[in-house]
């Protein structure tokens, strides 16, 4: 068996869908289990091509429902275990991450949104938030990550692992078809070699006995009444509402004396980014506002920004998802709202620019 | 031959009596897979995963790990334990509509891909958690809720013979049997085979067990057993379908 799958650090070119496996790999994931849909395909091709000379295993499901529900019962087992979807399989998925919510099953799923509703593009788009962030029945909850950059995707997979062991909450990586297929530069590395430690794993059924003693464990998702179900969740509310600070990352600049201030996430916080930084440089008071946590969302902080400036610019490659977050986050704000919606379609830095001077 | 009901080992005292109506043939179904468990001594080993059925009140039945999952969900959860930590006994357990109508096709995968688990489905020829729909199990003419004027074969179809299907699309390995609560030592008998061909490491193994649902077939004790003895076994019959190790001994 070979030895750890990256030594030290490297520099590398590759798709996002390959850096995922190879995040997967350092994160010493023990098993994926999936479902083919586009534009993730190529995670499972990385995986089942490396994972095995690791000693990792892949199992090729019905379905989502079942690549969903595999990695719930590999995850009960102890095991790191993954999943990734798009699009139509995310629906399915919603299913297994829902009994993941109410059981608490640290369960691992990476998306990579293509455009919908339906079977749609298999290209790109950022039309899962609102099912990715709150797809389940119920209101459970769960930690979701956008990731902009190759970098971050590498970075955030492995974190998710940690996230999701350490909090007891599902966890997700929101990609995109663009982020999937392109390639693109950046590091790669063995967390250890960094001093990250990854969070230590824990069989919920199938331990060993101790001392010879078994104390079999019974996990339930089904409760009798009304009150013994609002127990539980009212822990869950409380838990979650106070973790919810140490988990929250986003990126802001140029925001104190912005009289605007671009909002975005994901991929397209790449051309936003861009674009703010030439408007600055034409002299244009613009700032930029990124959330990495779609949920927990980065209220408080964009709250501050919003009570600063004099508009929002709302940017995205859907019909508003990201915005109902911010709507909700900044709820009695007079701060003005401007959108730029693309739905299921790229945007460039120009647009944004012409966007921001129409609006200026 | 005692008068007080012997429990088996494996059965968690502390949730006793259980929870399903008088009558009900889950309780008997469990207490044959429950001796089967202790006649093997695998109680230690054994992950039981339940679904979302009248199957869902025996989340805390055994003194075994227990993993309640969805309706229909159960197969590919235990597959997924399996696979990730092979040491483990998994059994799926789970009714006749979680099996056959929404699980159907985690059903067929897992044996297609002849999982190294132990799938037992209780077939009692109706959905009785939900207050007696027509399952894909109910016989021709018989009435449900949703069938009030008795299942007309025209429109629904004839009732899903499971254990034939699951025996047509496995090949060597796979252990198939159907069991009836009328005949527990036999019942018992093909769920430790269907165990111990997972421990061979063979591959998939099914027992549907055909059982009683008194409360939703709105049967007296007579009737009930008439239906379970007479009635069901002329649409599903009781036996061995399929046995991995009687081939070796040929
Ligand atoms: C996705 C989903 N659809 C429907 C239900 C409602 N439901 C709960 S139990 C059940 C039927 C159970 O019938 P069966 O599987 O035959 O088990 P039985 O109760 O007869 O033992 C249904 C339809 C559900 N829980 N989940
Ligand atoms: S409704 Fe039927 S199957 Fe369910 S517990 Fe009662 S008798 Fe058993
Ligand atoms: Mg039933």
């Amino acid at each position: 068996m070979a030895d750890k799958p990256i030594q030290g650090e490297k520099r590398v070119f590759m798709t996002g869908n390959e850096v995922v496996a190879w995040a997967a790999l350092a994160a010493q994931a023990d098993i994926m289990y999936g479902y083919p849909i586009t534009p993730q395909n190529e995670i499972m091709h990385y995986w089942t091509r490396m994972a095995p000379k690791f000693g990792k295993r892949f199992l090729q499901t019905e379905d989502e429902l079942s690549a969903g529900f595999t990695t719930l019962g590999g995850v009960l087992a102890g095991r790191r275990a993954f999943t990734a979807t798009a699009g139509p399989g995310n629906t399915l998925m919603q299913e297994p991450m829902s009994m993941a919510e109410m059981m608490r099953i640290p369960s691992v799923v990476v998306i990579q949104q293509r455009g919908g509703p339906s079977t749609a593009t298999v290209i790109y788009s950022q039309q899962e938030v609102t099912m990715t962030a709150y797809g389940g029945n119920g209101e459970g909850f769960r930690i979701v990550y956008s990731t902009g950059t190759h970098q971050e995707l590498f970075d955030y997979t492995i974190k998710a692992f940690n996230t999701a062991w350490k909090y007891r909450f599902p966890t997700f990586v929101l990609g995109d078809g663009y982020q999937a297929k392109m390639r693109e530069s950046l590091t790669i590395y063995d967390p250890q070699d960094k001093g990250m430690e990854m969070v230590k794993t824990e069989a919920f059924i199938g331990k060993e006995p101790v001392n010879g003693i078994k104390e079999p464990n019974h996990i339930r998702n089904t409760y009798n009444t009304e009150e013994e179900l609002f127990d539980v969740l009212a822990k869950y509310m409380e838990d979650y509402l106070k973790i919810a600070p140490e988990i929250v990352e986003y990126q802001e600049f140029d925001c104190d004396d912005a009289d605007l201030v671009v909002v975005s996430h994901g991929v397209v916080s790449r051309a936003a980014k861009g674009a703010v930084q030439e408007l600055r440089s034409e002299g244009y008071k613009v700032g930029y506002f990124r959330p990495i946590t779609l949920r927990p969302f980065p209220a408080e902080q964009l709250r501050a920004v919003a009570d600063k400036t004099k508009t929002l610019l709302l940017v995205e490659s859907a019909y508003g998802q990201m915005a109902k977050l911010v709507k909700d986050a900044i709820f009695g704000s007079t701060v003005a709202i401007e959108n730029l919606f693309k739905p299921g379609v790229g945007i460039t830095s120009e647009e944004v620019v012409d966007k921001v001077k129409g609006l200026l | 031959m005692t008068s007080i009901p012997q429990m088996p080992k494996s059965w968690r005292l502390e949730t006793k009596p259980h929870k399903f109506c008088p009558g009900c043939g889950h309780g008997l179904v469990l207490k044959a897979l429950g001796e089967a468990i202790d006649e093997l001594g695998i109680q230690d080993k054994v992950i039981f995963g339940c679904d979302i059925g009248c199957s869902l009140l025996a989340w805390d039945f055994f003194n075994v790990d227990t993993v309640q999952t969805h309706h229909g969900r159960t197969t590919p959860v235990v597959t997924g334990v399996k696979r990730a930590n092979p040491d483990t006994i998994c059994i799926a357990y789970m009714g006749d509509g979680g099996g056959y109508a929404i699980g159907s096709q985690h059903l067929v995968n897992a044996a297609a891909r002849n999982e190294r688990i132990t799938a037992i489905l209780v077939n009692n020829c109706n959905y009785a958690m939900t207050g007696g729909q027509m399952a894909p199990t109910t016989l021709p003419g018989m009435k449900t809720e949703t069938s009030p004027y008795g299942r007309d074969i025209k429109e629904a179809g004839y009732p899903t013979q499971g254990p034939e299907m699951v025996a047509a699309i496995t090949r060597d390995g796979s252990y198939v049997a159907r069991g009836t609560i009328a005949n527990l030592k036999q019942l018992k008998g093909y769920f430790k085979k269907a165990l111990e061909n997972q421990m061979a490491g063979n591959g998939f193994s099914f027992v549907e067990a055909l059982a009683s649902c008194p409360t939703n077939w709105r049967t007296n004790a007579k009737d009930t057993w008439n239906f379970v003895e007479k009635e069901m076994p002329k649409y599903f019959k009781v036996g061995e379908i399929k046995n991995p190790a009687e081939k070796e001994g040929e």
